[in-house]
């Protein structure tokens, strides 16, 4: 075991180059003799484009070309994708509307890609993009509330009514026996807020084409490169292939938005051959804010059926999810297998039936944000859950307790087979950390200061390491989602990593050796991680789904038992010894019950020599790759409580304690894990009570389309977190993760909004829970008064 | 950002020079407001007249019973000063409470009253301290100066030099930021200066900063919270927006002035 294996809180790597600024992001990059590009965006939430006036804008200095829809056509490259395909209940297929590289004859949101400016410098390119008159007439706008109403705007002709799919998952008959034989039952209707990622860096791209080699490069803020590089070729047609090299440098925070496939990246690549030089193209924040696919934004009624003490016994829930303007890469997936898989929760719930409608609206494409649907099925089983146990007068921990699956493996009626937990075990540690028994004393000492003290629970469960190709496929994927790694050892022993996981922000580059060092012996200063680029890893699924450990891992995993064996196998010949007797320990290979050994260099040398062993049996070289498919999802879960404190005469809400108790399965590094959970609780304590999406009813214009308005969190706004683990060894890879990325904010939201409706005694606060609506909420009801 | 003519004049009289010589000039100070603004291209100055050089607009001075600032003092000068914390605390914790440190090292005291946004910080302190506004071609009585959102009394080819505060007998800012954009969603001022006592709001109003005279009265028979407990502005003078309606900060503003009264030191 070495002192960067697993379990230790190695210091990340990769801090070093980006706390000195030395890290490279796309705009960090600059190619000879580099243009520039500036896209002209609908001003409109929903208009035709009568025509387009580009005489006095290209006549503007420094420009190169305007390119625009016609152009894209003209080249016959076809639009952008959804690589997932979803069927509705009478079996049709979803209706995907076009998603074009640049609008031609409509746009559909305020941001929607029209023309292509492209000049000398990024100014001339700014200016001329002001030249650019595009006329419009103007359509209404079409919002998730009245998107399926009669006489509601059309987004797309291919999908009458706005819908896209309506979706169907579980045994509506048996849900509805159980509604029938229920006890009593609880009813909620529910909004999950629309959240903008806002990743630090924003989204960017340069466009190389090199005629000579009649080759394309494409840097680009990418969490799946190959992925990236699959969809430019086989579907929007820019090149071959194995004509295309996509490179994702130093990418900093996706979150999700930057799994997809954007017109930006696309054009950039496309037009660099038109005008034979590299194209760079930079988001602005406020590009950023219009243009990057959003995540959540649903509207959910959900009805729980319980027996007369309190047993659940069925759920039902019928959702509206908006898809926005265009289905993005993953969309179809996030409000349906990855939702509605998860709506079991932690409980043994006999009958589930879920419905969701998938529909268009005119704001930016929806698609995965972290945590990505499962949030949103946690949010509906845990304030149903907590509802269910206030309307019944259980405590809401016992409550959760009596209906907890407590056998593995769990078969949910909404496919997903839970394959190992302790869900006693997080709730009763959680209890514990967040001292639930003094939880009256505190709330009596806060009314004597004058504030609502209230506590909340969620005891949520998700999925990840998604997933088993064949599984999904069957459920409509049209990719695989296993991942690939090469593990190549140079003659001095010294260890390139290549894997399809890409790092931005996860830590890889330190977990991802700390693995390699305890299974080699070697330190991690001999150990180099390489993602991110099509010209150098063989492929990769990309990271996403918090998949990198439980699927990227694995895959090292697997390359480096290969590696190992060959090694073992060179060390046996060299040694004359038997292959069985040779054990790899401490970085040496050695003869069991004797003292014959050889360092890891010597063997890894002389693979290379070719000396001292057969080549004709064995290879000469070292080097390993394999493609790792999982065997299931993981199943990371946990109990989040959270305490807060409201000032009933401002309506603020402040976070007073919140603790998060987590089975993440092993744990390769503890502190990174930390991390990860620390950013996901506060993008889930973001979304209950800061964040918000907000497109203006009637105009379809982003109303919160800057920090001004649009609410991230800050560090002060946050105490510190209690956390703890309980981990349970997933089954189902060979290290036993499960995944730890999205949990946080998975998790949280449920926590908070149950700490506030008991703090003020009230049953639903819509996310954000805001000071103003906080404020509101109390003015409405009577009941809530500090003592 | 379109293109313009960039002066770094050396003095306040080349500065008032250039301001009166180019077609559609803009003196840039701090540039926290001015710069954002033309990078998104809703302004199109032909000149801009950068401050930055000018010492001579950027101290502080503490003489008899005033203070004196600078026009291009930084806020935070204003907010780590030895004089302000001692004669004026509660300015000092206004300049510390504004935006984030990058922010206050750059933004200045001039460039906040003449943008007069409706959400800032010091219009609140400048008008119930009664302060005095100085300016290349006269002096500005606070309840002069603030005309509306946006809008002062300063003529184009005006250049605000300095403010005079008094030392107040007692005063406090108490803000309610925005929790996006952490302006005031409301800030009250509340002070009692040998020229009476003055309760100014900030972000709350559809005309930006106003007093509330009902309060000051009360407060000049009885200063306490609960003297002003019962008093309530008029909803339909607020702001309302996505963040909080009209309702929200009028009963914010009695909130947040009861605070205030309590905090004055
Ligand atoms: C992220 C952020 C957060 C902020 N938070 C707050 C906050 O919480 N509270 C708050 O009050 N403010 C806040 N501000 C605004 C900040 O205080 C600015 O500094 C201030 O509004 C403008 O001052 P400036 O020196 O930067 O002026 P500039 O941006 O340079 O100029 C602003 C305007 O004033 C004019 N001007 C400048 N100086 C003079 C002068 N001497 N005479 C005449 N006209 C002049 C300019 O021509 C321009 O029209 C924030 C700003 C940012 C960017």
């Amino acid at each position: 075991m070495s002192e960067w294996g697993i379990g230790k809180p190695v210091r990340r790597r990769e801090d070093d180059r980006f706390i000195r600024g030395r890290g490279q992001y796309t705009d960090d990059i600059n190619r000879p003799n580099q243009t520039h590009a500036v896209f002209v965006r609908s001003p409109h939430a929903h208009a035709l484009i009568r025509s387009i006036d580009l005489e006095e804008a290209n006549a503007a200095p420094g420009v190169l070309a305007i390119l625009t829809g016609k152009d894209v056509a003209e080249d016959g490259l076809a639009g952008l994708i959804c690589g997932w395909t979803v069927h509705s209940k009478d079996g049709s297929e979803m209706k995907a509307g076009g998603h074009p590289i640049l609008a031609a004859e409509k746009v559909r949101y305020v941001g929607d890609h029209v023309v292509l400016v492209l000049a000398e410098t990024k100014a001339q390119a700014l200016a001329a993009a002001d030249l650019v008159l595009v006329d419009y007439e103007p359509l209404p706008a079409v919002s998730l509330k009245n998107s399926t109403e009669p006489g509601s705007a059309q987004v797309h002709d291919e999908a009458p009514g706005n819908l896209c799919f309506e979706w169907e998952l579980g045994d509506k008959a048996a849900t509805e026996d159980a509604f029938s034989k229920a006890a009593r039952t609880v009813s909620i209707d529910l909004a999950n807020n629309r959240l903008v990622p806002n990743a630090m860096e924003p989204r960017a791209a340069i466009g190389d084409y090199d005629a000579g080699r009649d080759e394309y490069t494409l840097w680009t803020t990418s969490q799946n490169p190959h992925v990236a590089r699959l969809v430019l070729s086989a579907f929007v047609g820019v090149a071959p292939e194995h004509k295309l090299r996509v490179i994702a440098p130093d990418v900093g925070g996706g979150f999700g938005s930057k799994i997809f496939i954007y017109p930006e990246e696309t054009a950039c690549a496309w037009a660099s051959k038109k005008i034979g030089r590299p194209i760079k193209w930079t988001a602005d924040r406020s590009e950023a804010f219009l243009a990057d696919a959003h995540g959540r934004d649903h509207l959910s009624h959900a009805e729980l059926a319980l027996d007369e003490d309190g047993k659940f016994l069925g759920l039902k829930v019928k959702t509206k999810a908006n898809l926005g303007a265009y289905l993005s890469t993953f969309s179809a997936a996030v409000p349906t297998y990855l939702y509605g898989t998860l709506l079991s929760g932690q409980y043994d719930i006999p009958a589930i039936y879920v419905e969701v409608d998938g529909v268009y609206t005119t704001t930016s494409p929806v698609d995965a944000y972290r945590g990505a649907g499962r949030p949103e099925a946690t949010y509906i089983v845990e304030r149903i859950v907590e509802t269910a146990a206030r309307e019944t007068g259980f405590d809401p921990a016992e409550m959760r307790r009596m209906n907890f699956v407590k056998t593995f493996p769990h078969q949910t009626p909404v496919i997903m087979n839970y394959d190992i937990g302790d869900f006693e075990a997080s709730l009763d540690k959680a209890l514990e950390v967040a001292d639930y028994a003094g939880f009256p004393d505190r709330k009596e000492e806060a009314a004597k200061r004058g504030k609502l003290r209230g506590i909340g629970f969620s005891t949520y469960i998700e999925a990840c390491g998604i997933a088993p190709s064949a599984a999904v496929g069957s459920l409509g994927a049209g990719v695989g989602l296993w991942e690939s790694a090469e593990v190549q050892v140079a003659p001095t022993g010294k260890i390139e990593v290549f894997t399809g996981s890409h790092s931005h922000g996860q830590g890889h580059e330190t977990t991802f050796a700390q693995l390699v060092s305890e299974r080699t012996g070697l330190p991690l200063e001999d150990i180099e991680i390489i993602h991110g680029d099509t010209g150098r890893v063989q492929f990769g699924m990309g990271t996403y789904g918090s998949r990198s450990g439980a699927v990227g891992m694995s895959a090292i995993f697997k390359a480096i038992d290969k590696v190992e064996a060959k090694a073992r196998k060179i060390a046996a010949q060299l040694m004359e010894a038997a292959e069985d007797d040779v054990v790899l320990e401490n970085g040496a290979f050695t003869v069991k019950g004797t003292d014959k050994s050889l360092s890891w260099p010597e063997v890894t040398l002389a693979a290379y020599t070719g000396h001292g062993f057969d080549t004709a049996e064995i290879e000469p070289g070292l080097k390993e790759s394999a493609f790792y498919d999982p065997l299931n999802f993981t199943f990371p879960a946990g109990c989040h409580i959270c305490e807060v404190e409201i000032d009933p005469e401002t309506g603020v809400t402040e976070i007073v304690n919140f603790t998060a108790i987590d089975d993440f399965g092993t744990i390769i590094n503890p502190m990174i894990v930390e991390g990860q959970v620390h950013g996901g609780l506060v993008q889930g304590i973001g979304q209950a009570l800061y964040e918000h999406g907000i497109y203006d009813e009637e105009s379809g214009q982003l109303m919160t389309g800057s920090f001004m308005d649009y609410c991230m969190p800050r560090a002060d706004n946050f105490p510190g977190f209690k956390l703890g683990f309980t981990p349970t060894v997933c089954p189902s890879n060979p290290m036993g993760m499960k995944g730890c990325g999205e949990a946080g904010a998975i998790g949280s939201p449920p926590a908070v909004i149950n700490a506030i409706t008991d703090a003020l005694g009230i049953k639903d606060i819509p996310m954000p829970a805001t000071p103003a609506r906080v404020w509101a909420a109390i003015q409405n009801s009577a009941t809530p008064k500090a003592a | 950002m379109y293109q313009f003519d960039y002066h770094r004049p050396a003095n306040l009289k080349e500065a008032a020079e250039l301001l009166t010589k180019c077609d559609e000039a803009k003196i840039l100070a701090g540039g926290q407001t001015l710069i954002p603004t033309l990078k998104q291209r809703l302004a199109m100055p032909s000149d801009l007249i950068d401050l930055g050089a000018l010492k001579e607009l950027s101290f502080i001075k503490a003489e008899g019973d005033a203070i004196m600032i600078g026009a291009a003092t930084p806020h935070a000068d204003v907010a780590v000063n030895a004089d302000v914390r001692k004669h004026l605390p509660s300015l000092a914790k206004l300049a510390e409470g504004i935006g984030d440190p990058a922010v206050r090292h750059k933004g200045t005291i001039g460039g906040s009253l003449a943008n007069n946004d409706p959400s800032a910080d010091y219009p609140a302190a400048v008008l119930a301290l009664d302060a005095k506004i100085h300016t290349t071609k006269r002096l500005i009585e606070a309840d002069e100066f603030f005309k509306g959102m946006f809008e002062t009394a300063l003529g184009e080819d005006e250049i605000i030099t300095e403010i005079t505060f008094p030392h107040p007998k007692r005063a406090a800012y108490v803000k309610f930021p925005n929790p996006a954009s952490r302006y005031a969603m409301v800030g009250v001022f509340v002070a009692e200066t040998p020229m009476g006592i003055r309760v100014a709001v900030t972000g709350a109003g559809q005309e930006g900063v106003f007093r509330v005279k009902e309060m000051e009265d009360a407060l000049a028979k009885d200063w306490s919270a609960d003297a002003i407990s019962g008093i309530k502005v008029p909803a339909e003078n607020m702001l309302s927006d996505l963040h909080g309606d009209a309702e929200y900060r009028a009963h914010l503003v009695t909130v947040i002035a009861k605070r205030a009264v309590a905090a004055a030191i």
